[in-house]
This record gives structure tokens, sequence and C-alpha cells, in this order.
């Protein structure tokens, strides 16, 4: 018999090799999954591949375990095992689902992944998902085809539009089959007809897919030039609005911040040096209240700022009372000496604090209810933001018509006007004067549990507002709480229109040259009080 | 303003001499031990970052004592504060040159506090060790870099994003706190990344001022540029307290690090510690160690550190274990030298090898930086990062960039017959710049 030739020989080679990679394909979940032991990333991105290729209905939640890094390694049997949380976790067979009880920390190596792996298994988990009963699920996995332009997807995709009932869900489909279409290879009429639908989305996401196909001379990437075009002139207009809003919220931050300071200063004269002190004690009583809640009853985490709010203002409030006690009282109508008494004790306060938490940041968590953001046109909104933005101009209120309709804001009111005639009226003015210290610091620690969501809780969280605090009441004129507001809302605006054009630093710059010029012209502020308590 | 911080500055400086002077007093008292000066602010914006590198020295000059200290002398711990005010830390350095009279010190964080002292350890002929990362275009005779070059962390870091495991990176943003350490590896990393095929419209340079914490126009703007069809990654040298607003917008906005990841070259697990970092899994840092490294000497250090400072929870971090090399490194020396003086240890530290805390070994180099793998890690939900990549071997410290014009020819090495901070290849003089 002769024997076969090479090329035979290499032809039989293929097909056996081709039978093994199906028998491959067939095989069970089990022995994809072991590849995944490995610390090489490639080795790791073709083992999913086989994963995949295994058609296990298994495949979403195991791919989804390991993006979550909950998938594990048993270092007993080096089995691959899913686990339900960090530390000591219940776990259960990967291939299986066969519950294998408890492991703990120590006993399990987790499966690594970086971000090329993560962005495979998000493009798989797009396509799996594109079924998912839940509509919000299949919205997620139509934007995420968007996303990834994963052409495996195309098959699926189309079957899934097939079967779609809810109107946004098609609408996303329809995006991302225009978006799998334009990448594709397809005739330049659909893929023309896909820019549009393209367009329709709108969005960073849609900017980035035509911005790829836009060189050229085609025709295909004339019109995707021209959507461009088209999308950038209507961006112009949400830019304004972005910064618009941002702005806003800038300005709610530095109103949060000054508004206890137009009080103490504003109302009362008094230059309190201390007041970023009151802010990041507001802080650091909510890390102690989500300290205890997480220690004792996680479940009330999402009320953790709720609980800190009265907390915080008693305390900075009572704090606020001692200070006016036992310092102020002794240097009203000495502004100098208040500043320099008032300095001390924010460098005592801080350094308290840093003995007592330590120089380093403490952790405050973001309620769920505060965490991600929305979508409105091509603006993104963080919740935390808004949140601010309105808890900002509620505390306004509550202290306008606090200062208007209590017998306390009447006695107070009267006390700064005329110290004489309010005493000789039977008002306890030393008492008032206390009291609208500690309601300044009260308002100051309250501001602090707002701030800890959006800075540093560190002993130095305070001086990063004080400068900003003072600016504010300043240039909103002292003794004016609607000033304080205008001022807040003009300086977030302006220093957020001016930071695209002219960078952070300079924007900043910016505003301070406006603001010294403009005091040189208005030393009052904006709204300068008239009369006698001005004068004196 | 500038008044208001110029006169809190003044108080603590006042108060801070006080309390030197009586430190100062108490430390005559005793005999025969040989000084360290330790030069980290307590207090001020920096204290958050060197108050923990001042902890580690004194754990390690305790170790040191338990091993029965140095040349049969104990060590004695000098500590000063000075207050995160640049010029203070001059004065600082004086008073534990001229009147400690300390064999070594260790101590800075900014480049601006190094800048500050290098004049002093030059004049008084001290040792300086400086532990932090940094831009890079200096070396002197007086001081010992054990943080990385910009060689050793920026330029991996952009080399592994390039890469097809590291997403390919074609966009780049560079964002920063605007003083000389950003600015500086910017410009190394711009002409780095333009020797390497990038276009200018590619990259977006950006500063912000220190401290900054309203980071939603930029985010947006990074988001924005991020949107042009290119893979695009953020490379960051934004410094100290900005980091956690900055993260916590990126958080909130949604960048994913598989869209645009960040790296960072100035965030390590301390600073992680106040943050919630479920929503940043995935972005990066280059340092050249993590302690989440998988080594013996590692484990036994965390063990350590968490027993000296009393707190399970505290963690450790790259400047750290650049303190525990130094100080290693300077220990070896004088025992090669048999001496303290400066001069003898300063010859005899050049080829000193001391274990690193990543299962390797760093050497320091004639040109007084050391070797250091880089490893490339991931924020992890625990606040630690998983390496993903790092060199197979380590790397020398480059103190002169080859990318920059004027610092390219430039070559150091203190050992003699040359000993020269700034040789020139080309004119084959030394001088010309730098110090």
């Amino acid at each position: 018999m002769r024997n076969p030739t090479p090329a035979l020989r290499a032809i039989a080679a293929f097909f056996w090799l081709i039978s093994l990679a199906c028998a491959a394909h067939a095989s069970d979940l089990a022995s994809a999954l072991k590849g995944l032991d490995t610390s090489k990333f490639p080795e790791k991105e073709k083992a999913i591949a086989a994963i995949v290729a295994s058609g296990d209905p298994r495949v979403a939640d195991i791919l989804t375990a390991l993006g979550d890094g909950k998938l594990l390694i048993r270092k007993s049997d080096r089995r691959v095992v899913i686990g339900d949380g960090d530390g000591q976790s219940k776990i259960s067979d990967a291939a299986t689902g066969e519950d294998l009880g408890q492991i703990s920390e120590g006993e399990f190596d987790k499966i690594a992944i970086n971000n090329k792996i993560r962005r495979q298994i998000k493009a798989i988990i797009g396509s799996l998902t594109l079924f998912a009963a839940d509509p919000i699920t299949r919205l997620k996995a139509a934007e995420e085809i968007f996303r990834s332009r994963d052409q495996a997807a195309f098959e699926p995709l189309q079957e899934a539009l097939g079967k779609e009932s809810d109107a946004a869900v098609r609408r996303a489909m329809e995006q991302a089959l225009a978006g799998l279409i334009l990448t594709s290879d397809a005739a330049d009429k659909e893929r023309i007809a896909a820019i549009e639908t393209v367009k329709s989305k709108g969005g960073q996401d849609a900017t980035a897919l035509l911005a790829e196909i836009a060189h050229g001379e085609d025709r295909v990437a004339q019109a995707a030039r021209e959507a461009l075009a088209w999308l950038e002139r209507s961006r112009v207009w949400w830019d304004a609005l972005q910064n618009a809003v941002y702005g806003l919220s800038l300005g709610s931050v530095l109103l949060l911040a000054a508004i206890g300071l137009a009080i103490t200063f504003g109302v009362m004269g008094v230059i309190n040096m201390a007041h970023g002190e009151m802010v990041m004690i507001g802080a650091y009583v909510t890390f102690i209240v989500q300290e205890i809640i997480r220690n004792s009853a996680p479940g009330l985490f999402d009320y953790s700022l709720l609980i800190a709010l009265p907390l915080a203002f008693f305390l900075t409030g009572t704090v606020g009372v001692g200070i006016e006690r036992s310092v102020i009282r002794f240097l009203y109508g000495r502004p100098l000496e208040t500043l320099l008494a008032t300095w001390g004790l924010s460098l005592i306060l801080q350094q308290a604090v840093r003995s007592i938490f330590g120089p380093t940041n403490r952790e405050v968590g973001t309620p769920s209810w505060m965490s991600g953001s929305f979508q409105i046109g091509e603006i993104s909104l963080t919740v935390n933001r808004i949140v601010i933005i309105l808890f900002a101009l509620a505390v306004f209120l509550c202290l306008l018509l606090a200062m208007r309709y209590t017998r306390f804001g009447l006695q107070m009111r009267a006390v700064t006007q005329n110290r004489e005639m309010a005493g000789a009226m039977g008002i306890n003015t030393a008492r008032i004067d206390a009291l609208t210290f500690g309601l300044g610091s009260g308002i100051a620690g309250i501001a602090g549990v707002a701030l800890s969501q959006i800075d540093n809780v560190s002993p130095n969280l305070g001086q990063s507002y004080i400068i900003d605090s003072f600016m504010v009441v300043v240039f909103g004129g002292v003794g004016n709480l609607w000033g304080t507001l205008v001022a807040a809302m003009t300086l977030g605006i302006a220093n957020k229109f001016l930071e695209p054009l002219a960078g952070a630093v300079l924007g900043k710059i910016l505003v301070l040259i406006f603001i010294i010029l403009f005091i040189q012209k208005r030393p009052r502020g904006l709204f300068a009080l008239r009369g006698r308590a001005v004068e004196a | 303003m500038a008044f208001t911080t110029e006169i809190r500055k003044r108080v603590l400086a006042t108060a801070m001499l006080g309390a030197m002077v009586l430190g100062g007093s108490a430390a005559q008292a005793q005999e025969e031990t040989i000084k360290v000066g330790i030069l980290h602010s307590l207090s001020g914006t920096m204290a958050i970052s060197e108050t923990t590198l001042k902890d580690v020295m004194l754990m390690l000059i305790e170790e040191q004592n338990k091993k029965g200290g140095l040349l049969g002398k104990k060590l004695e711990a000098v500590v000063v504060d000075p207050a995160s005010n640049w010029p203070l830390f001059a004065e600082k350095a004086r008073d534990l040159l001229a009147k400690d009279k300390v064999a070594a010190v260790f101590g800075c964080w900014t480049s601006v506090s190094r800048k500050s002292v290098l004049p002093v350890f030059e004049e008084l002929n001290g040792l300086l060790f400086y532990p932090v990362q940094y831009e890079g275009e200096e070396s002197s005779k007086n001081v010992f870099y054990t943080g990385a070059a910009p060689n050793q962390q920026a330029i991996p870091a952009v080399d592994y994003l390039m890469s097809e495991e590291g997403g390919g990176v074609k966009r780049w943003v560079l964002a920063g706190t605007d003083y000389v350490y950003p600015r500086t590896t910017n410009k190394i990393l711009e002409a780095y990344l333009k020797a390497n095929g990038v276009a200018a419209e590619d990259i977006m340079i950006n500063y912000t001022p220190f401290g900054h914490s309203d980071w939603q126009t930029i985010v947006s703007d990074i988001k924005k540029f991020g949107s042009a069809g290119k893979k695009t990654a953020v490379v960051s040298t934004i410094n100290g307290d900005a980091n956690v607003p900055f993260y916590k917008e990126l958080g909130n906005q949604g960048v994913k690090a598989e869209d645009i990841p960040v790296v960072a070259f100035s965030v390590g697990e301390e600073e992680l510690a106040g943050l919630d970092t479920a929503p940043l899994i995935g972005h990066l840092a280059a340092w050249n160690y993590f302690q989440s490294v998988d080594d013996p000497i590692n484990a036994q250090f965390i063990k350590d550190w968490k027993t000296f400072i009393k707190d399970e929870k505290r963690v450790t971090n790259d400047p750290m274990e650049a303190h525990v090399i130094g100080f290693n490194m300077w220990v070896e020396a004088v025992k090669k030298a048999g001496t303290t003086d400066p001069d003898a240890v300063g010859d005899a530290i050049i080829g000193v090898s001391v274990p690193n805390l990543s299962g390797g070994t760093s050497t320091m180099m004639p040109n007084h930086h050391i070797t250091k793998p880089v490893l490339i890690g991931e924020i992890q939900a625990d606040g630690q990062f998983q390496t993903v990549w790092q060199t197979s071997g380590t790397v020398v410290g480059d103190e002169w960039s080859d990318y920059l014009e004027g610092s390219k020819d430039l070559i150091s090495d203190w050992r003699k017959p040359m000993s020269c901070g700034n040789f020139n290849v080309v004119t084959g003089k030394c001088g010309g710049q730098g110090s």
C-alpha cells in the first residue's frame, strides 16, 4: 500500500482537528470553564468564547457573575463557582448551578478580568439578553449592542426586533440595527438610510459612530458628515443649557456653603473664620451616622443623610452657641480681634478632627437614591447634583420664612437693626445673639451633610469653602439673604460659562477679577441694605 | 484671600517652631544615637498623604532598633512638621541638618517642597531620600530618588493603553493639577505620544487648580472628546484632594472604564480609602507597588504596619514602599561605609541592592534613582488594586527624559570621577542646566 501523500495527511489532520473542535463545541460547559483558570488575559478571552460557543443556557448567568467579580475558583479542587458577595460567601457550581454551601475568604481566588474582557462580556450579554422578559433589560441589551457594534448580534437582533412589542425598545433595537448596518459592508443605500436612524438617536454614542465612518469621499461618508454637522448645530444649544445647569449646581453648592455665613457675617456682622469648620463638622456627623448604620442597621443606609441632617444641625448649632458664648460675645464691635479669634478656633477644630479621625479622607457613601444620572436630550444630569440644587433652595426658603414669620426671626431682625431699642422692648439680646450664631452654624452643619456627597470628608474640607463663602456674601450684599442667593447663582453660572472657554484655572481668576472690580464700583454688593443698621 | 492664608501659615509656623524648640532640647539630652530626620507635613493640605509616611518611618526606625540599631548605636527619629508650607520646608531642613545634625533625612512629597529644600541639602551636604513619583529632570548629589521617574510610571502606562490588551487607545486626555509635576509629565507624555504617531488633535490637555471640586464641565468635556469614534483614555496627574470629587463625578456621569479608562499616577490605596469604589472598577493606576501584590515580604510588611498603627483598616501604598527601600538602602550603605558621613554613605550607596516589596530587588543606580518594576492595576470594589500588567523585570529610573529637547542629551552619574548630575553627552561637558 502506498503511503498517503503529505497533502492527504494534512487534510486528514485538518478534519481531525475540526472534529475535535466540534466536540469541544458540543461538550459540556465545564471544560470551557476550566480555561478561565489562568493568569493570562488573552487565554481568558478564548475561554469566554468557548463558554459562549457551548450554547448552554447558563452562559448569561456565568458571564454576568464574571463581570461582577463573583466568579471564583475554589482553591481545594480548582472548581469554577459563582459566589454571592464578598468575604464569607455562598457558592454554587458555575457549570451546573449545584449548591456547594459556604466558603470563606482565603479559600477561593477571584477570576480577574480587564477592561477588554469587560467589553467582550458586555457585548455578549447584550445579545444574550435581547429576549429577556423585562423590557428594561431588553432596552439595555439593544443599547449595549449599539455601543459594542458586535456584528455577531445582527441576526439575533433582527429576530428580536420581529418579536418586540414595546415601542421604546423597538426604537432602540432599530437604532442598534442601523448601527450594525452602518459598520458592516452593506450597500451604500442601506447605510445612508441607517445614518438617518442613527442621527435620530443623537447623543455621544451616535456622534462617535458617525465620526468613525465620516472619513473618505464616498457618499456614505458625506452623508455621515452632514448628519454630524446637524448634530453639532443642535448641540450648541444643549451645551449652553448644560452649562446653565452646571452653573446652577455650582451655585447651589456656593449657596449652601455661604448661607450660614450670610447669617453670622451678613446679619450679625461677625467675621467668622471658623465657618468652614462648621461645614466640616457637619460632614463628619454624616460619616459617623453612616458608620453606625453600616455596623448596626445596614437596611437604614438609604436614610442615613436624612438622619444626619437634624443631628448635624443640632451639633454644629450647639458648637456655634458655645463659640458665641465663650469667645465672640466678648469681641462684638472688634472685627479684627474676632477674625483672629475665630481663625484660631478654626485651626483648633481642624487639628482636633485630625487627631480624632486621622488626616486621611473618610468614606461617606451615597445612598442609592442619589446615585447615577439621567439623560435629558443631549445632557446628562447627575442625581446627586440635582438633589443638592433642590436641597439648597429648600434650605434657603426655610431660612427666609423663619426670618420673616417666626417670633425668633422677628427678634433676630430687631436685634440686628437696633440693639438698644430691641433690648428696651424686652428682648433678651444676648440670648438672641447666641441663638442667631447657633442658627448660622447649624445651617453650615447641614450644608456639610450635603457637601459630604460631592467632596472629600477630610479635616481640610472647610478651608476650601471659606473663601468662596465670603466672596458670595460680600458680592451679594452683606445682610441680605436674597443677595446671597443671586450672588451664588451668578458666580456659579459665570464660572461654568467661562470654564469651557478659558479653562478651570483662568476661569476662576477671571471671576475673582470681576468681583474685585465690582466691589470697587459697589462696595456694598449687589443688594445693599440701606438705613441706620448699615451706618452703625 | 492671599492675606488670610498667609496669616494662617504664619500662625501655624510660629506654633510649630515653638514645638520644635521644645522637641529639640529634649532630643539633646540623649547621647550616642544616630539621628534620622523625618520631614513630612503633619498639618495642612498635604498632611493627608504625608502623615502616613512619617508613621512608616517611625516603624522602620523602631524595627531597626529592635535589630540592634546601626553601627552599635540606636537610631533616633527627629520629626518636624513643615505644615504643607514650602518655604517652611527649607527652614525645617536647615534645622534638621544644622541644629539636630541628622545623618539622613527622609521627606518631602510635592516637587515644590523638594525644590525648596534642595539648596539647603546641597549647601549643608545632607542626604535626602525622596519617596514620591515625580517628573524627573533633576539629579542632585544630595538627593536619592526612591519614587518613580516618568519612565517608571507614566510611559509604561501609556504603552499599556496603546497595546492590544490595554484597548488600543488612539485618543488621549491628559488631565492634571496645575503645578510642576503634571505639567512636566504631560510635556514628556505629549512628546512621547507624538513620537508614536498620535496626531495633535487627538490629545487634549487640561489643567485644574489644587483642590478643584467641581468637575462637571471637565468630565462632560472628556465624554465629548471620547465620542470622536476613536478609543479614548484619560491620563490623570490630578493630585491630592481633587481626586475624590473627580472620581465621584466620573462615577455619577457614568464614565465606565470599558469605554474611557482613566489611568492615574497619583491615586493609591490611601486616596481610594475615602471613596466608594464600586462605580470605579476597572479604572487604572500605574505604580511600582500595590498592597495587593502577592508576596511573603509584602504580607509581613502589611502585618507589621497594621500592628504598628493599631488599625486593621489602614492600607499601604507606593510611597511607603519607596521609604522602606530607601531606608534599607541607607542602612546597608552606612554598614558598608562604617560611618554616617554623607560623602562616604553617598559613595557606598551606589550599587546597593535591597529587596523591594513586590518580590524583586531594587538597586541604587549611579544617577541616584533606583530600579523598580512597573505595575498597572485596576481599581477593585474593595478599594484595592489588582495587577493587570507588569514589566517582566525592573526598570532603571531615567532622570533626564529622552523625549524632551533640553534634556535628552543629558545623563547623570555620581560615581567618581564623573560626579555630575547633568553631563551632556554631545558636548562632553558637565553642567549647562538642571542642578
